[in-house]
């Protein structure tokens, strides 16, 4: 065989490994969707978003439980991103350089892939066990941790990518940092920002482990953020364990519902992203 | 060293190669004086012992290589450089008769007063008017019906007015290369600073719009003291009163253009004007 040909063949051989690996990975995505959907699709109906979970052996739906998640994601988004969002502004902004902000990149990529049990049995000990009770509150806190190094690192990110000229600009006219901040690089990098967002709330909303030892569950409709509160992770995580055919196709919905979420979400934040990328590739 | 007077001898019959620069007969007085001016990134040096006067209602374009402190006395004329860390400045620079280096200067006030211009357009995500009305907006205290004469005299002064009357509530990103330069001097001249510092104002812009923007820079300079740094000799020939040529972190040679660009008294600057290096 010849040196070209030999090559050529090394060639061949890597590109069907690769391929292969690619088409693995697509076809585990593939069949976890399909069985998400056969399953979950059975199980859709309307009332699945007008009744409360049902007691075993009875049909129902899973309004509390949606409710529950929809609530404690949106406070733990609203409690977790302020504080990424402006923690990350130190860090590309303020303390670019200092050992502080190594110290705090270090800290939010070890808290960016903690497992979230940990992150539940850190606000269990801290709040659930202090307050007494387990509380949708609790759960809430619980999120806003994981949401935190997500918002955080693509705040970073992101306002690392605005043109530093336009920071030397802005400073050149006699504004001081924080005018700069809030009036041109946050508006420079808003899309990237609301894709942070975005992604902390996919990140989040599909979380069990947290919501185990902070919201714990809760069968009846309640709207009370001191006590304990349904969620749909939850919900899944009891009813798909059960011997109970009707739980069983809850579980499969809920499945489903979280997942075209999180789907929603994600899709959304790509678009966003691209939105962001056109909108450079035309300030030239 | 002793400041190079800025005024040429009377006889010396002024003529540049591409005479398009006003003979230097009507300059303002002296604007900035800088004095033993040394200039340290870290450890390294990069300015040398500087001392010069420019004078008001005057171009003066610095020259030479990539590297040799052109840009960095620039950028100390406003104190930019202490965005940066481990970057510092010794000597005096004074603008107006006060020094801008001591510790006691506003510097968000100083750059007020200088104004800056930087090689690639920055236009603001926001529109046109935003962007022109920016620095006089964080003055702060200006009528609405003030704010929109002086965004329009600065877009009259920096001749991009009718290229964007009807856009004003555009993106000033969507503007072309060169309209969103003219936008950017527009935006620092708007809050009529004392002192325009523009740093490559048209290394990135095609030789249409490099043209427009000399001959703004030719209108402003009855109103300004205009510093410019270049790559391009032919331009720093075409739009200054003055020229400096810079090598090394020393300012090797500086006087009317005319002279430096037909009969340097420095042998570097005889060099690099003719091509030998740089």
């Amino acid at each position: 065989m010849s040196r070209r040909s030999l090559r050529k063949f090394k060639n061949g051989v890597f590109l069907t490994l690769s391929l292969f690996a690619t088409l693995t990975g697509l076809a585990c995505l593939a069949a976890i969707l399909w069985t998400l959907l056969s399953h979950g699709l059975a199980g859709m109906s309307w009332h699945l978003f007008t009744q409360m979970t049902p007691p075993p052996g009875s049909s129902g739906g899973l309004l509390n439980a949606i409710y529950g998640s929809a609530v404690m994601t949106l406070l733990g988004i609203l409690i977790g991103s302020p504080i990424g969002v402006l923690a990350g502004t130190y860090l590309a902004e303020y303390g670019r350089s200092s050992r502080l902000s190594a110290v705090i990149r270090f800290i939010n990529d070890v808290l960016l892939s903690a497992p979230s049990i940990i992150i539940g049995l850190f606000i269990y000990e801290i709040v659930v066990v202090r307050m007494g009770h387990f509380s949708a509150f609790a759960g809430a806190l619980a999120l806003a941790v994981l949401a935190i190094p997500v918002t955080l690192r693509t705040t970073e990110d992101m306002l690392n990518l605005v043109p530093s000229g336009m920071k030397d600009s802005s400073a050149a006219l006699g504004a001081y940092p924080w005018r700069t901040t809030l009036s041109v690089l946050y508006p420079a990098a808003r899309s990237g920002i609301v894709t942070g967002l975005l992604l902390a709330i996919s990140r989040i909303s599909g979380e069990t482990a947290p919501l185990l030892f902070t919201a714990l569950n809760n069968q009846f409709w309640s709207t009370d953020l001191d006590g304990p509160m349904a969620n749909l992770p939850v919900v899944i995580f009891q009813f798909a364990l059960s011997p109970y055919k009707e739980w069983q196709d809850l579980a499969w919905a809920g499945a489903l519902i979280i997942t075209a979420t999180i789907l929603v979400f994600s899709i959304s934040a790509r678009v966003l992203l691209a939105l962001l990328q056109a909108e450079r590739g035309s300030g030239r | 060293m002793i400041p190079h007077s800025l005024k040429p001898p009377k006889h010396l019959k002024m003529r540049a190669p591409t005479a398009s620069a006003e003979p230097v007969t009507d300059l303002g007085p002296p604007k900035i004086e800088i004095r033993a001016l040394n200039f340290f990134y870290g450890a390294v040096q990069s300015l040398h012992d500087i001392n010069m006067t420019l004078a008001d209602r005057s171009i003066t374009a610095f020259i030479g290589p990539s590297g040799c402190g052109k840009s960095t006395l620039l950028r100390v004329m406003n104190r930019m450089y202490a965005l940066y860390p481990n970057q510092r400045a010794e000597g005096e620079v004074l603008i107006g008769g006060a020094d801008i280096l001591a510790p006691t200067v506003d510097v968000a006030e100083l750059r007020y007063r200088v104004g800056m211009v930087f090689q690639k357009p920055t236009p603001f995500p926001m529109s046109v008017f935003d962007n022109v009305a920016f620095g006089l907006r964080l003055a702060g205290g200006i009528r609405l019906a003030d704010l929109k004469l002086r965004v329009e005299s600065a877009l009259r002064d920096a001749a991009i007015w009718d290229e964007v009357k009807d856009k004003l509530q555009a993106d000033g990103r969507s503007l072309s290369g060169g309209q969103q330069q003219r936008v950017c001097i527009a935006r620092a001249i708007a809050v009529q600073p004392e002192v325009l510092l523009l740093d490559e104002p048209t290394a990135a812009l095609d030789p249409i719009s490099t043209l427009r923007v000399e001959e703004t820079l030719q209108a402003l300079r009855e109103k300004y003291c205009i510093v410019v740094v270049t790559h391009n000799l032919q331009q720093a020939a075409r739009v200054s009163n003055v020229t400096g040529f810079m090598y090394m972190g020393e300012l090797v040679e500086i006087g009317p253009s005319g002279q430096i660009f037909t009969s340097p008294q420095q042998r570097r600057t005889d060099d690099y004007i003719t091509g030998r290096f740089g």
